[in-house]
């Protein structure tokens, strides 16, 4: 799958983005959540949703990159809501309970020193997110999906 | 506040932004840790931070910080410098510690923007 430059409309309004997320690449680290973000700029999206999805999908986009191989975040945009999936392989999560808990984390210092692995990560996606959901199987990898309504409608 | 009032109380030094000193910030963070800092930004926030990686920048992005100072002289590398360029984020950097700017700014007037109850009414929304 290429990282999609042309978002793709079809008739219902329906905005389609994937994007390969490579584990261990700090150097582009947030930018398919920023493409995902301007996209939402551009079609006039309410500022606040715009954050909660900017803020939910860098979240999911640095779990793959800290704590997995290789992954893929797409986003689906209609005019009522946003769906984000960040799909990984990789050793997956023992304990979701745990690491749903604020502040619970296994990233390495070097990860820390870097600003990240606070744990807060699932919980902030959980607090910005209408729906979600996470799906993992140790050693074989995560599935997340999020989903953010657009109250106040664009059209 | 206006950034170059920011700029006076700290002695900051300009490095990224020159042409932008002259907007409005409303409110202030401070922190090491990323995450924490995704919860409880808004626009036109500042960011005060000893963290000197790219991915501050990429941070400051996803949640439009209005510009960061980097505390204790701390400066960044290239790439961090490089990416602030191309996202027109100001940078300053300040010899002063994180808790004495702190300090200062709030002592001036610029306070954290109100956290929890802004975060949910903009679920509720
Ligand atoms: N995609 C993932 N693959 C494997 N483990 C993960 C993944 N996402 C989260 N985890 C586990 O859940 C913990 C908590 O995640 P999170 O709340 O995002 O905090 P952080 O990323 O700061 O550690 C992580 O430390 C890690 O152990
Ligand atoms: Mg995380």
């Amino acid at each position: 799958m290429k990282n999609g430059t042309n978002p793709e409309a079809d008739r219902d309004q329906k905005i389609c983005l994937s994007f390969n997320v490579e584990g261990g690449n700090f150097l582009s680290a947030g930018e398919a959540s920023i493409r995902l973000k301007h996209t939402l700029q551009h079609i006039g999206y309410p500022a606040s949703l715009i954050r909660r999805v900017a803020v939910a999908a860098y979240e999911a986009e640095m779990n793959i990159i800290i704590h997995a191989d290789s992954g893929v975040l797409k986003a689906e945009v209609t005019p009522e809501a946003v769906t984000i999936w960040a799909e990984d392989k990789g050793p997956g999560i023992e304990d979701i309970g745990l690491a749903m808990q604020e502040g619970y984390s296994t990233a390495p210092n070097y990860i820390r020193e870097m600003g990240f692995g606070a744990g807060m990560g699932l919980p902030n996606i959980k607090r910005c997110a209408d729906i979600f959901e996470i799906e993992t199987h140790v050693g074989i990898g995560t599935k997340i999906r999020i989903v953010i309504f657009n109250k106040q409608k664009t059209n | 506040m206006v950034l170059t009032e920011v700029i006076r109380l700290l002695s900051a030094e300009v490095i990224c932004g020159h042409d932008k000193i002259n907007l409005q910030v409303e409110s202030a963070c401070a922190g090491d840790l990323l995450s924490d800092l995704l919860t409880f930004s808004h626009n036109k926030t500042l960011l005060l931070t000893g963290l000197t990686n790219p991915q501050v920048i990429r941070t400051a992005e996803i949640i439009d910080l209005a510009a960061i100072i980097f505390v204790r002289g701390k400066r960044p590398n290239g790439e961090t410098l490089q990416l602030a360029q191309e996202k027109q984020i100001p940078l300053l950097v300040t010899q002063l510690p994180l808790y004495e700017c702190s300090g200062i700014l709030y002592s001036a007037g610029l306070r954290e923007d109100t956290s929890k109850e802004t975060r949910e009414e903009a679920k509720e929304s």
